[in-house]
């Protein structure tokens, strides 16, 4: 190998966001791309939940339509014996995972799903435009999360505050996602 | 909106994250190397395809994933019940059932033949 190997590489593949550069919104609603996750999607049985748990430092939640945050990672409930956990950064997800010693399955999904970002007063409208969820604060409170529907696409969409969500979707569905958002986003400025 | 209320994830959700799996209760035998072609052709592909009552299984597949049971009036279309999957054929409720449908072939175009 000659010396210059790690620079030559470096040049020919740079790693980018499969949004990066998008920026988009309304006065309503504004789209912000997220910053770098890891995620894991998380299958286990009921008796194997409390280990898993506690070896990532966050209760995996048993209730549905819900989640939880601690130590910087965030516990969403997909189904019955189903999560997705995201880490901001580099969090060592399934290594933690592996710790518990308990049976389970956990794939990593970091580089699978990217996130966009929606806060603003229009953010539930702009979601509305193809999403069929009852996105009120009594049906969908600050921390309910649910894999549903964005028009064509599957996303994995989680309240961060009254006016914010963080919708995650499959990268190579995340330029129909944004594109969508933007024109949903418009509409709820109107 | 059609509504469809999955037992998983308790609560109403709409049609559109749901997708149709076939009719419900169908048991593979337990003999299934020992059992003849008819008999095979049967259980594999065969079906009831009945008008009114039907038991299906439905899926929530852009939800939370899982199979479950459905009572629904392929007439009227309406889900009379769901329940979890590997519970057993559930009784339809009274109030449900009795409900008149409308929009049938026979009321709507039956004239004009
Ligand atoms: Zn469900």
């Amino acid at each position: 190998m000659v010396d210059s190997g790690a620079n030559f590489g470096s040049d020919i593949a740079a790693r980018t966001l499969p949004l990066a550069g998008f920026h988009g919104g309304s006065s309503a609603a504004r789209l912000e791309t997220a910053p770098p996750a890891e995620r894991i999607s998380l299958r286990a049985r009921a008796e194997d939940v409390g280990a898993l748990s506690g070896a990532l430092g966050v209760a995996l939640p048993v209730k549905p339509k819900t989640s939880s945050s601690a130590n910087g990672r965030t516990a969403l409930w997909l189904g019955p014996d189903e999560w997705l956990v995201i880490a901001e950064g580099n969090g060592g997800l399934m290594q933690a995972a592996k710790n518990s010693g308990v049976l389970h399955s956990a794939a990593d999904v970091s580089h699978r799903n990217t996130a966009i970002l929606v806060s603003g007063p229009g953010a539930a409208a702009a979601i509305n435009a193809g999403c069929p969820q009852d996105l009120s604060l009594k049906a969908f409170p600050v921390g309910a999360c649910s894999r549903t529907v964005f028009g064509k696409v599957e996303i994995v969409l989680l309240r961060t505050a009254e006016d914010a969500f963080r919708v995650e979707v499959w990268r190579s569905f995340s330029d129909y996602a944004f594109g969508l958002l933007c024109e949903g986003a418009q509409d709820a400025s109107l | 909106m059609l509504l469809i209320h999955c037992p998983y994830c308790e609560e109403d959700r709409s049609e559109l994250e749901f997708r149709w799996a076939g009719e419900a209760h169908i048991a593979r035998p337990e003999n299934i190397s020992a059992i003849s072609d008819e008999e095979f052709a049967e259980f594999f592909f065969l079906r009831n395809n009945e008008k009114g009552l039907t038991y299906e299984r439905w899926r929530h597949i852009h939800g939370c994933g899982r199979f479950f049971n459905a009572a629904r009036d392929t007439v009227s279309d309406r889900f009379l019940m769901t329940y979890k999957a590997g519970m057993p054929k559930q009784p339809v409720p009274e109030t449900g059932a009795s409900e008149k449908t409308v929009e049938t072939y026979e009321a709507t175009e039956g004239d004009a033949r």
